[in-house]
């Protein structure tokens, strides 16, 4: 840096990078401390974690949980014996929800996880070596983005039934749909952000130093996107969890007599339990809400300590 | 407070609440600025001369930043003492300022003339079609040719140089008392850097304002300062006339500053450069914050704060060096 | 300018065709159709149909028969309701664009609104709540929300009508059907907001606190401006420069209806009529919307770029 006089001034002209605090903790142990602060964000996971131990444990609390259909029980409104009343077949709805929710959130962990790693595997892939490969991948991932994704999660969803799947084996079906549906978007973005982190100088460094490729993507590229993919996939499992309820509501996802949050909504389109056994439908209802919301507030805290750049 | 001052700081104090702790980024800072002097605060980034400056406009971001003390005297007002709107009528008006980045100073969306006319129109009560007027005029007064043209242009259309002679134009529309000039050429070329100083100092002598110029470079003190106050993490370490202060440099921060700086026809081995770095502005306990880069350091530097003492007829120095106190301690 | 938008439109055309080969391979594989579907038909009688059809030719001789239809503008007939494709969409199109129109005009009013206040107090109480309530809008499934609405409003405190256009057996005319339509119209209206308005105000919000940050906002400030006019005439324009490459992702929505929640609302539109037609398994009604839908979607993609780059004058080409 030069003055008017052709002089440099050594000492003030680099400004010393100013040491905010001395690094004693990882970078991870920093970012947990702040995202600790973030009261929202803590209220989120912790209900997104009550949402987890009640659907998984809960059932083996529960003193209704053989199905047994129950006659003299039927269509009870919620009281003390039925927290959450009972259905036409007088199983108990609570129970009932607990055990949909197994079903709900392991369909959205594991779209999620599906979508994930097919999404950011391609965008790596894509972003990476550009070219060719990166050409046919983003076509591919443009062509699928080009179609609705609710008429192709329909027309997938009817051919399971045309197909007779058997009921027990639609959840993982469903679960590969909603991957398909998810994975375009994941790798655009992640390709996205794999190009802008090789135009980066820390990326122009290891071309000088003549680092080898795989060494590169590795140590230098991966590392750079985890706090991305962690973002990403947290906020991802809240929509295929959306998505699960509504393939699932319409009867093209997961299909009784499994329980899914989904398909317990379904009671609403028999006139009678929508009017008068309201409590058939809206807890199922309001525990996809809650969930979806918990997780959503806990993505975005994530999003908030990882990823500050990335944005909404 | 005196009257000839234009710019009156006592005592300011201007804090910066972040995750990990207080920032006082300001500390106890006091400095004068006369009618028709150039005033040249120095120091490093993080020295606190910027957040001074913003602390007179007014700018200091709440609720993270706050000036918790002192005041600041303006033709005879304490600023920190008038209401928002109050300080707004003055901004831009009697007190004007421009910035270091010209390129991203500038609104994108609005054109160049638009960005002129709105101090006009908002101060000086101008119709649109006058504020046009006098905005093209003030184009030209910066030496811009086509002022029309460039009037009705976007900022990316020009250079860095000629948007940070729109905004000294802006800056000078209303006639300030005083203008304070953040680092304004140290994101220019060298020759254009010349340029905008020169216009500065022109526009000064014409209209008798004073300036307030914030600035690392040595060179652009020496060629604009009538007066030089230096500031280290926050405090005022020096201060003096130019000449004075360039010839008997008391601080050992000063004298490191002016070691560093390189001498022409006069070829080094190695530059000279101040050993350590800014101490962090967490950490900081009462001491002379210079301490532990300092070749004179004693233990008073490490437990006690130097006040700032008159040591010349016009210079004053915060050191223990130049205390006599210290020999009976 | 004009050689990138060429390249664009023709890579459109590519992506298209490629696309409308998916969809109709999507729905022709799938087994069972409207006629097989049918019980009312004897066998011979819907082989006969499959040949009027068409339905017995290879997959490939089928696409190609309806492509060459859809360029001369002609989409299909549709089995179930004996009407050509085209006329049925004209037929619902306008009740979808009727909802979609007024819930996104709500939608952006809402969203800049509440994230320009909410991005100039950030981190204030009203914030926070702003926030919460966002996150909310964007964690409700559509299809529940609904049903509790109509559960809560229509059902039982009749506020508002359960569903439908118009009352059953209504034949007003004027300004009474004008007054019915708009009765109807309230409960998806507001569900088709509350579903957009959270994502689109956290942008606008993100947008605004990224302007505010910006050094010309500080100048603004430097020169004495009014805070509104700092808010209003250089800061929101510049958040909403941004926005206005969301105005072509609009267009599927505008045009394209409202499977769910047309659905859940019984309002006579295009997505009510797509998701009749999906359990009667009339597939070229089927593949018709799903191409429309497609068809725009590529459009807005191109008219959001071009308006990106005419909108900000330092984007060049």
């Amino acid at each position: 840096m030069s003055t008017i006089h052709g002089e440099t001034t050594a000492a003030l002209s680099s400004p010393t990078p100013q040491p905010v605090k001395p690094v004693y903790t990882s970078l991870w142990r920093q970012s947990l401390r702040r995202l600790l602060k973030n009261k929202l964000a803590v209220f989120g996971f912790v209900v997104v974690a009550f949402m987890f131990a009640a659907c998984f444990l809960g059932p083996l609390f529960s003193p209704y949980t053989d199905n047994k259909i129950n006659m003299a029980f039927m269509n009870k409104a919620p009281g003390l014996k039925h927290w959450l009343g009972t259905d036409a077949l007088g199983r108990d709805v609570l129970t009932r929800v607990l055990q949909a929710g197994r079903i709900s959130l392991t369909v959205g962990l594991a779209s999620m996880v599906l979508s994930v790693f097919v999404g950011s595997l391609l965008g790596v892939i894509a972003g990476y070596y550009r070219g060719i490969v990166d050409q046919v991948i983003m076509r591919l991932a443009d062509l699928l983005l080009t179609i609705p994704s609710l008429p192709l999660l329909f027309i997938l969803g009817a051919l399971l039934s045309e197909w007779k799947v058997p009921t027990d084996y639609r959840m993982y079906i469903v679960m590969l749909m909603l991957s398909i549906v998810g994975w375009p978007g994941l790798a655009r973005m992640v390709r996205g952000q794999m190009l802008s982190l090789r135009e980066r100088e820390y990326m122009q460094a290891t071309v000088v130093l003549g680092l080898r490729d795989r060494r590169k993507l590795f140590n230098h590229l991966l590392p750079n996107l985890v706090p991305l993919l962690i973002v990403i996939a947290t906020l991802n499992i809240g929509g295929a969890i959306l998505y699960e309820s509504v393939l699932s509501y319409f009867g093209l996802g997961v299909m009784a007599p499994t329980p899914t949050w989904g398909n317990m909504i379904d009671a609403a389109n028999n006139m009678i339990d929508f009017q008068d056994h309201p409590w058939l439908w809206i807890p199922p209802g309001f525990s996809i809400f809650a969930t979806v919301i918990a997780i959503n507030i806990f993505g975005d805290g994530l999003r908030d300590v990882l990823d500050p750049k990335q944005k909404r | 407070m005196n009257m000839d001052n234009v710019l009156d700081i006592e005592h300011l104090s201007t804090h910066f609440k972040t995750e990990d702790g207080i920032v006082r980024a300001v500390d106890d800072v006091s400095l004068q600025v006369r009618q028709g002097e150039i005033v040249c605060i120095v120091g490093e980034s993080g020295s606190g001369k910027s957040i001074t400056a913003m602390s007179v406009m007014g700018l200091i971001e709440a609720p993270a930043g706050q000036v918790v003390g002192g005041s600041i005297g303006f033709q005879g007002e304490d600023l920190l003492q008038l209401s928002r709107n109050e300080l707004r009528t003055i901004r831009g008006n009697e007190i004007a300022m421009i910035f270091q980045e010209p390129m991203t100073s500038l609104n994108p969306v609005l054109r160049i003339g638009e960005q002129l006319m709105e101090p006009l129109m908002e101060h000086l009560k101008m119709s649109k079609k006058a504020a046009r007027k006098r905005a093209i005029e003030l184009i030209g007064e910066v030496g811009i040719s086509r002022a029309e043209q460039i009037a009705d242009s976007y900022p990316h259309e020009l250079s860095g140089g000629m948007l940070q002679r729109i905004m000294i134009a802006i800056a000078i529309s209303c006639g300030p008392k005083l203008l304070i000039a953040d680092e304004p050429t140290t994101a220019l070329d060298v020759t254009i850097q010349a340029q905008i100083l020169d216009m500065l100092r022109r526009f000064k002598e014409e209209s008798g304002m004073s300036i307030l110029l914030i600035t690392h470079d040595l060179g652009v003190v020496a060629e604009m300062a009538d007066y030089v106050v230096v500031m280290y993490a926050g405090k005022v370490v020096e201060e003096g006339e130019v000449v004075a202060l360039f010839e008997n440099p008391q601080h050992p921060y000063t004298q490191g500053l002016l070691r560093s700086k390189p001498i022409i026809n006069q070829r080094q081995e190695e530059l000279y450069s101040i050993p350590g770095q800014v101490p962090n502005p967490l950490e900081l306990v009462p001491s002379c914050y210079f301490h532990d880069r300092c070749a004179h350091c004693m233990d008073i530097c490490r437990t006690t704060e130097p006040a700032l003492k008159e040591t010349g007829s016009q210079q004053k120095v915060a050191c223990w060096l130049y205390e006599e106190a210290i020999a009976h301690v | 300018m004009s050689t990138y938008i060429t390249k664009r439109i023709l890579y459109m055309i590519v992506i298209l065709f490629a696309a409308s080969f998916l969809i109709f391979c999507l729905y022709a594989l799938t087994p069972g159709d409207f006629i097989t579907g049918n019980i009312k038909l004897t066998p011979e009688r819907k082989a006969e149909l499959r040949e009027i059809y068409g339905l017995n030719k290879p997959v490939i001789e089928r696409y190609a028969i309806w492509m060459k239809n859809a360029f001369h503008g002609d989409f299909g007939y549709s089995l179930s309701q004996q009407k050509p494709v085209l006329s049925l969409f004209n037929q619902y199109i306008w009740n979808s664009f009727l909802l979609a129109v007024v819930s996104t005009f709500l939608t952006w009013l809402i969203a800049v609104v509440v994230g320009v206040v909410a991005a100039y107090k950030q981190y204030s109480w009203f914030d926070t709540i702003v926030m919460v309530a966002l996150f909310a809008a964007m964690s409700i499934p559509s299809f529940f929300i609904g049903l509790f609405l109509i559960k809560m409003l229509a059902v039982d405190w009749k506020w508002l009508p359960p569903g439908g256009m118009l009352t059953t057996g209504s034949n007003s005319t004027g300004l009474a059907y004008v007054r019915e339509v708009i009765h109807h119209m309230m409960l998806p209206v507001m569900v088709m907001t509350l579903l957009g308005v959270g994502s689109l105000t956290r942008y606008f919000r993100s947008n605004m606190i990224d302007v505010i940050k910006q050094d010309y906002i500080r100048t603004a400030r430097a020169k004495g401006l009014k805070e509104r006019k700092v808010l209003f005439t250089h800061a929101l324009r510049n958040a909403l420069l941004p926005a206005i490459t969301l105005v072509g992702f609009e267009l599927p929505a505008l045009f394209g209806g409202s499977l769910i929640i047309e659905k859940i609302f019984n309002w006579p539109g295009i997505g009510q009529l797509y998701m009749q037609s999906f359990s009667l398994r009339d597939y070229p009604l089927l593949m018709g919307f799903t191409l429309f839908i497609a068809i725009l979607t590529v459009i807005g993609t191109l008219v959001s770029d071009i308006l990106y780059h005419v909108a900000d004058p330092r984007v060049r080409l």
